[in-house]
């Protein structure tokens, strides 16, 4: 089950021709590949395309009356490897995943498909995570692009654009037998906008018939001599049927604009920065309307040299928008004019910059520099800027002010524990090489537990310390998670480690989902599903590679046991690999689908049980060694009432989910017993308000009677 | 060609940074799905990603009127300088919004929330890590065209919803967009999801800035009458009258500590702890305040005893149900997390015995088997209250106990160099004081933070004969509090030890 329900966006996918949909970029994407008669779908969830997949696959009742196959693949190279169905066969697939990690691990599949060539539409949309809220490195598709002959669409950031760019994509497609990304932008993914719909299409050809009718050509597949073959097809015939469709259709727009010596060329996704820039200037206006002429480049890869030259001709300067490094397309732009003997002055990375991204003032200031060196003269408005407030000693004092807020373990995570546990056992065997993979576990390297060396890729914790697998005093750690371990880490983590007699500790952290990415499904996940085979435990596939020493501990939030556990594994003779699997359901998801049942069940009157963590603020001494092991977003600290009290005391929020860490963790590393929990009974029945009566009675007197000797003063 | 038409209309902007759970999002959808039903075009962008989890995050709309067969080209990200509206969903939030740029003086209606949601590092420090605001309100106040900021935490809780709630209430009061409050509720109708409370919390959030609440500042609570059996109130008299001889400043801290230790032991325990502040008369008033503070916390150190006397209370069972939020119609049972070592069962015998066993590292093991690991005691039972009920009774021989009087011993040698020095330099005197406020907590924990108290009196005589001694133990004893392992310690005494090479 993933972590938000698409129910009401999928009504949207059913939206008939001149209907408005209105909604997130990534959202649009869906529909529009059903009004492009797909056949197929499949990816790799991960923020900023989740969503994408999270719709379809709430949306199987109606992808399948279309006829329109769904997969969530089990990583991106598997993902990249479906659109192999769109080789031989007319038919048109689709797959995505977040761009360059997704692209990285797909790279053998997609150059291999690239090779061949296709002869259904293949897209592939790229969630670009660049920029502000980025997870990974900061790398560009483009270099993917250029090195497998991929083309790359990078439409302007709104949903007819996005739509459109769709629809072309699975056309050039096919007009050019080449592969096409589909690049967007993080925002451009979460952008909420409109767009008139068209009707769903049914695929022309089904997976059913190619399936029943099979086709093959030997000079398909990548193998001398074949792939030398492939090569010159790529420049000699697939890359003019490109640029002759491209120019066809127009693909990349050109807005005119009066002050016609200068021009500005740019990716479409930066176009409604570059026009917010140029409207600050007074030189364009809300409405899309310009003063200096614009080429839109809706189409980054391949370049259409005739265009760029004419663009270019005759004008004084143009100024080339291209965010993320290298400068590819300027470099290219630069020998394009040299080659048709256009001697227009070329700005681009020497006025913006050549790394980050482009943001509002990156542009404001790239702009500015532009006009400012090849059209002195123009009357222009003065953008607004920040600087001078920047530049105040107020805003200054700020920085040691306004803490960093890095991403942390969510309220309740059963992760949490298991990092409290490793903290204790450090405390006792001394520091660990920890090496650590892609997931929310990762966070366990911020404050407050600051574990981890180092991080490869999703699913390559353990192959990360495979080095370390020599005689010392200590052993390597390495942390990877459910979603990694399916994705890739079951062979080149644990297959490796059996292979070649590591004697490292690898914890896989099992909470039931890819819930990083927001919840998604995986083999070992608990729940039933109508339309996947889960429940496939991690600990049988280990074992099954060859792994012995496994423990798996189902509770993660048994702290002391987790402690014990690891210190075990960090200490016992036995030589080979020693895998710990600690699971516990994500407590995000489980939240979510525990919450309504509870509530609805008290509603109806039947007995619940709800406990809640809570701190005895006269017994808490404020040294705050539980958030040193903890740092769960309930678990805060407060100034004490109390005028003895100098330092703030520790208190437990109403968000507290009951989740017993706090408890456990004050048990294991013996920290104090201000910790209380408290259960409270919803809807008690006669039993319970008897044990109470008497038990009050009892204790009540007690308590009287030890008050009556005490003597106050307040 | 020709010039175009450039137009000068320009969008609202509005940019609202929370962190992730705050439903940011939501106050986003609601701001789009209003501007929208009253005709006008909204675009909204998010990063999520994973600063969802937890992590500040920003969302950005932009809204302008719409045009017939025009469409709007709107920004994905804000114009710093440029954005009419920011909402902060946590103090610190409006700092980080003032530092991106996008408040300005000439444009900026700022809303925060005024609460706190602390970052780990502020929560995990041994000692006080809270950040002063102070930076940030100044700021806010003169950096911004206005500065709106009320509790919308405690506005959305008191009215059992969320913060987006009365964000959106707060939005509607500022005024800042051109949409009546009615346009704001239908909003809140239209999505149907906790419509009741939201429309709650939504009016809080307006009220509180139309009208801000002021709340008024806690009344000091009066001396509670005094109470006790007839032979303890002429001892108790006698105590009172004892502070009265002390310098005014110090009076009302000295009751403070006297009703602490009173209600630790008894009051002959609170005559034990006047005498000690006695012996300390010769320092300045208001060094004698802190002297008052910190001998209590010293002799109200926390014991077994202690705590099961705190948690076997009645008025403890009431606060509990009050920290719950339970109805009445519900019942609260209450599971307490323990974990007694051999020392702490060694300290609560009396001392030869204790002592004893602690000798014998036979007995100590086979105590520990015994002893030392985790209980849960439910203290809403019987049979989980009566063991802590007993264990509390102990109190009456608590002055016969190991641990009591290792705790004295502790104290004396505390107290011994606060009075060698209070004569000739008071101001070491009650550094050495405050160093009180290093030892804390249970087990592990206390005995750091004991060793790290040890550490900064025993620097003392390396600093000997310096006129900044004072000034000395004050920077070791805020270095201490830094770092649980005690490296900031570690340095600063590694650099006073070159101060006397």
């Amino acid at each position: 089950m993933a972590e938000r329900s698409f129910a009401r966006e999928v009504q949207d996918l059913k939206l008939a021709v001149g209907e408005e949909f209105r909604g997130e970029g990534i959202l649009a994407v869906t529909k529009a590949l059903l009004q492009s008669g797909v056949g197929y779908v499949a990816g790799y969830q991960g923020a900023p395309i989740s969503h994408l997949m999270d719709v379809l696959s709430d949306a199987q009742g109606i992808m399948s009356d279309l006829g329109v196959h769904f997969e969530f693949s089990a990583s991106e190279a598997a993902a990249a490897s479906t659109l192999a169905a769109s080789v031989m066969y007319p038919i048109r697939g689709a797959v995505t995943w977040k761009s360059t990690a997704g692209t990285n691990v797909a790279s053998d599949a997609l150059s291999n498909l690239s090779s061949g060539g296709v002869t259904g539409g293949a897209l592939i949309v790229i969630g670009e995570d660049y920029g502000e809220g980025s997870s990974i490195m900061q790398e560009r598709t483009h270099a993917f692009a250029m090195k497998s002959q991929i083309w790359l669409l990078d439409p302007r950031p709104n949903l007819p654009s996005i739509v459109a760019a769709v629809e072309h994509g699975f056309a050039l497609s096919e007009a050019s037998n080449t592969p096409v990304m589909l690049e967007l932008r993080i925002r451009a993914c979460h952008v909420h906008g409109s767009f008139i719909c068209k009707d769903n299409q049914k695929p022309t050809y089904t997976l059913a018939e190619a399936l029943e009718n099979p086709v093959t050509d030997v000079n398909r597949i990548v193998l001398p001599p074949a792939s030398f073959m492939h090569e010159q097809d790529k420049i000699k015939r697939r890359w003019p049927a490109a640029v002759e469709y491209i120019r066809r259709n127009g693909l990349n727009e050109t807005f005119d604009g009066d002050i016609a010596d200068l021009g500005i060329i740019l990716q479409g996704g930066m176009y409604n920065g570059v026009l917010r820039a140029l409207k600050l200037f007074g030189l364009a206006d809300i409405w899309g309307n310009t003063r200096v002429p614009l080429h839109v480049l809706n189409v980054t890869y391949p370049l259409i040299d005739e265009d760029l030259a004419a663009f270019c001709r005759g004008k004084r300067a143009v100024l080339m928008v291209e965010e993320g490094q290298p400068d590819f397309i300027e470099q290219a732009l630069n020998a394009i004019l040299r080659r048709a003997g256009v001697d227009t002055a070329l700005c681009g990375k020497d006025v913006l910059p050549m790394a980050g991204e482009y943001t509002a003032d990156a542009l404001i200031d790239g702009l500015g520099k532009f006009l400012d060196r090849h059209a002195p003269e123009l009357d222009r408005a003065r953008p607004p800027s920040a600087a001078p407030v920047l530049s105040d000693p107020r805003v200054q004092a700020l920085a040691r002010t306004v803490p960093a807020r890095p991403p942390s373990f969510c309220t309740g995570c059963p992760e949490r524990p298991i990092f409290s546990a490793m903290t204790l056992v450090q405390k006792e065997l001394g520091a660990h090489h920890i090496a650590c993979d892609i997931g929310c576990h990762l966070f366990a390297i911020n404050p407050p537990f600051n574990l981890g060396a180092t991080t490869m890729g999703y699913g390559l914790g353990p192959s990360s310390a495979s080095a370390f697998n020599v005689p010392a005093r200590k052993r390597a750690i390495s942390v990877m998670g459910d979603g990694g371990f399916w994705h890739n880490g079951l062979v080149t983590g644990i297959g490796n480690a059996v292979f070649n007699k590591s004697d490292a500790v690898t914890v896989i952290v099992d909470n039931h989902y890819s819930a990083a990415t927001g919840g998604q499904d995986i083999l070992s996940s608990r729940a039933t599903s109508p339309d996947r085979s889960t429940q496939h435990p991690i600990e049988d596939a280990v074992r099954g590679i060859g792994a012995t020493w496994v423990k798996r501990i189902d509770r993660t939030y048994d702290v002391a046991k987790m402690r014990d556990t690891l210190r075990l594994a960090l200490t016992t003779a036995v030589r080979g690999p020693k895998i710990v699997i600690a699971s516990s359901e994500c407590m995000l998801n489980k939240q979510r689908r525990e919450r309504p049942l509870f509530n609805a069940a008290v509603k109806r009157g039947e007995r619940r049980v709800k406990p809640k963590f809570g701190i005895d603020e006269d017994v808490c001494t404020g040294d705050h060694a539980c958030i040193r092991l903890s740092g769960c977003p309930s678990l805060s600290v407060k100034r004490s009432d109390d005028p003895l009290k100098l330092d703030p005391v520790a208190v437990i929020d109403e968000t507290c989910v009951g989740c017993g860490n706090c408890g456990e963790v004050a048990e294991a590393a013996v920290l104090c017993p201000s910790f209380y929990r408290a259960d409270v009974v919803h809807n008690p029945n006669a039993m319970d308000r008897l044990l109470d009566r008497v038990r009050t009675r009892v204790i009540g007197w007690l308590q009287r009677r030890r008050e009556a000797g005490r003597v106050a003063l307040a | 060609m020709a010039s175009p038409a450039i137009a000068t209309d320009r969008p609202l902007a509005v940019a609202i940074l929370a962190m992730g759970g705050q439903g940011g999002g939501v106050l986003a959808d609601w701001i789009v799905a209003m501007a929208e039903g009253a005709g006008w075009v909204a675009q909204s962008t998010s990063v999520p990603g994973v600063a969802q989890r937890t992590g500040a995050t920003i969302y950005y709309v932009e809204l302008i009127r719409a045009r017939d067969g025009a469409h709007p080209i709107l920004s994905l990200l804000p114009v710093p300088g440029d954005v009419d509206v920011v909402i902060a969903a946590e103090l610190m939030e409006a700092g980080r919004a003032i530092q991106r740029g996008l408040v300005s003086p000439d444009r900026t209606t700022l809303i925060a929330s005024s609460h706190r949601a602390l970052a780990v590092p502020e929560k995990a420090a041994p000692g006080d890590g809270i950040t002063d605001p102070t930076d940030v309100l100044t700021a806010a106040n003169g950096l911004s065209a206005r500065f709106l900021c009320a509790d919308m935490q405690y506005l959305a809780e008191r009215a059992g919803s969320v913060i987006s709630a009365s964000l959106f209430g707060a939005l509607a009061g500022s005024a800042a967009l051109p949409f009546p409050r009615a346009a704001f509720e239908d909003t809140i109708r239209a999505s149907g999801i906790a419509v009741a409370a939201s429309l709650r919390a939504f009016a809080a959030g307006f009220d509180a800035i139309e009208a801000p609440e002021i709340v008024p500042p806690k009344p000091t609570p009066p001396p509670a009458p005094i109470f006790g059996r007839e032979q303890d109130r002429a001892a108790l008299d006698r105590a009172l009258e004892r502070i009265a001889t002390f310098p005014a400043e110090a009076r009302a801290m000295l009751r403070t500590g006297l009703a602490r230790v009173i209600d630790y032991q008894d009051v002959a325990y609170g005559h034990e702890y006047l005498d000690r502040l006695d012996t300390l008369r010769p320092l300045p008033d208001a060094a004698l305040s802190e002297a008052a503070r910190f001998v209590a916390v010293a002799l109200a150190y926390d014991d077994v005893i202690r705590v099961a006397d705190l948690k076997t209370r009645a008025s403890r069972f009431d606060r509990v149900r009050r920290e719950v939020a339970a109805r009445p119609d519900q019942l609260v049972s209450t599971v307490e997390f323990m974990h007694p070592r051999v020392d702490e069962v060694c300290g609560t015998l009396p001392r030869r015995l204790g002592a004893f066993i602690e000798g014998s590292p036979m007995l100590v093991r086979a105590l520990r088997s015994v002893v030392d690991h985790g209980r849960r005691m439910r203290t809403t039972s019987v049979a989980g209250f009566l063991p802590l009920w007993l264990i509390a009774g102990l109190r009456r021989w608590r002055r016969a106990l190991l641990r009591h009087e290792r705790e004295m011993a502790h104290v004396e040698a505390w107290l011994t160099v606060v009075r060698h020095h209070m004569n000739h330099d008071p101001a070491l005197a009650l550094e050495v004081l405050k160093c009180r406020r290093l030892v804390k907590g249970y087990s592990d924990t206390h005995m750091r933070g004991q060793s790290k108290f040890d550490r900064v009196i025993g620097a003392i005589p390396l600093l000997a004969g310096r006129a900044d001694t004072a000034d000395w133990v004050r920077r070791l004893r805020d270095a201490a509090l830094v770092d649980e392992a005690g490296v900031a310690l570690e340095g600063a005494l590694a650099t006073v030890r070159t101060l006397d090479a």
